[in-house]
């Protein structure tokens, strides 16, 4: 009867133990060991699937952070540590070389939707050397994303400027937006203003709203 | 005096008891990112609020990716321990299984009256626990395949797609409440020295 009673205290114990341990765990920032852990075991390097073209679907707008002031004299700032800061005009961006994919544009949420998306690498604009970070922001700073630097190299991260065939809508972020298959929707900021290349990891409006700031795909 | 007889190894026992407030945690955490996109069904909201699972996406997805690796390790390490230690051949259903599944249901229905064949676990059971150990492998894929859907998109491709994928991972939960349900209620009817041999390991 002894070792009864000691069996029912060790597992009630254990039991105990095992979920203060557990949430003591996530007092220390799960989302930075899951970052850790998938970063170094999965990375961003594969290519999204591609669609064919009439599965796409106009996606929700979902937000509309940072877009809420009406656009005048658009173009975008590109900064980085080295060089002086540049600005494109859409004309520039746009005769830079040509992408069109279909790939599923994926939300935090829990849903999703497949896109057809034109418009430049994202690399195109990068500098040699690029630090290890890529910030991008609205014109009015209200919205703002980090991205680490394979993701934003990855080939299919797009400057876009079209979406199913026809120019961005201003709800879906005209006239230039980001599109990185390898993240999560919150990562596609829409309306792009400035880009910065840079060796801190940037800001993130919705990792400092308790949502993980790699949120890779 | 009755002999106390070994029935369950302490290897199983901690593997089990581990297993359900892990599980646990990972119904919750999930009930909260489901909460996001609740597409199959909506729960009331009143539900919601009152199980303080509303607005709370990014924290949901922060504890279920981190309590994953904690499910999945202790289903391998069970797996392990059952192929290892020939524990296996108690626990895999045999050939003529299903129809003697269909007897135990009989007489636990007070269908049929005759004793069932002794043996540590019947045939139904057998089912259920080599049943639940798929469901979990299951549930580990297409959570991974969900987790990371561009660079696993092989598996999340294989499953059908994203949107089939995440479907499949929710039925799949749907499934660990049934079980629940079906395995406390057996446990309350086969009485307390069975469940007493799940915590001392003897009966």
């Amino acid at each position: 009867m002894n070792n009864d009673r000691r069996a029912f205290l060790g597992f009630g114990l254990g039991g105990v133990a095992v979920v203060a341990g557990l949430s003591q765990l996530l007092k220390v920032s799960p989302h930075s060991f899951n970052e850790l852990l998938t970063r170094k075991l999965l990375g961003a390097g594969r290519l999204a699937p591609t669609f064919p073209k009439d599965r796409a679907k106009t996606p929700k707008p979902n937000g509309n952070i940072g877009m809420e002031e009406e656009l005048t004299n658009w173009t975008l700032k590109i900064e980085a540590p080295g060089h002086p800061s540049r600005s494109m005009s859409l004309a520039e961006i746009k005769a830079l070389p040509r992408v069109e994919m279909t790939t599923e544009l994926m939300c935090v949420e829990g849903w999703s939707e497949v896109v057809t998306w034109a418009g430049t690498p994202l690399r195109q604009i990068a500098p040699a050397n690029a630090p290890e970070y890529v910030s991008l922001t609205t014109p009015d700073e209200q919205y703002y994303v980090g991205l680490d630097l394979e993701s934003a190299l990855h080939p299919q991260t797009l400057l876009a400027w079209e979406m199913n065939g026809a120019p961005l809508t201003a709800e879906h972020g005209a006239p230039l937006r980001l599109v990185v298959p390898v993240k999560y929707g919150i990562k596609n900021i829409k309306r792009i203003g400035t880009i910065n290349f840079t060796s801190t990891r940037p800001a993130d409006y919705w990792a400092e709203r308790g949502y993980d700031w790699y949120s890779g795909l | 005096m009755k002999q106390a007889k070994p029935k369950h190894a302490l290897a199983i026992r901690w593997f089990h008891w581990l297993n359900f407030p892990i599980l646990s945690l990972m119904i919750w955490s999930g009930m909260i990112i489901y909460w996001a996109n609740d597409a199959y069904f909506s729960f009331p909201d009143w539900f919601y609020e009152k199980a303080h699972l509303s607005f709370r996406l990014g924290e949901g997805m922060s504890y279920h990716f981190l309590f994953m690796w904690f499910f999945a390790i202790n289903g391998i390490c069970y797996v392990t321990y059952t192929a290892l230690s020939g524990e296996w051949r108690e626990l895999l259903p045999g050939r003529g299984a299903l129809g003697q599944a269909f007897q135990v249901v009989l007489h636990d229905l007070g269908i049929r009256k005759e004793p069932l064949p002794p043996a540590k676990f019947n045939a139904a059971q057998q089912i259920a626990y080599t049943g639940i150990v798929l469901m979990g492998l299951g549930s580990l894929l297409t959570g991974l395949a969900i987790y990371r859907p561009i660079q696993l998109s092989f598996l999340t491709q294989t499953f059908g797609g994203y949107g089939t994928t995440r479907l499949l991972h929710f039925l799949l939960t749907l499934g660990y409440v049934g079980f629940f349900f079906m395995h406390v209620g057996q446990v309350i009817k086969a009485g307390w020295p069975n469940f007493k041999a799940m915590v001392t390991g003897n009966e």
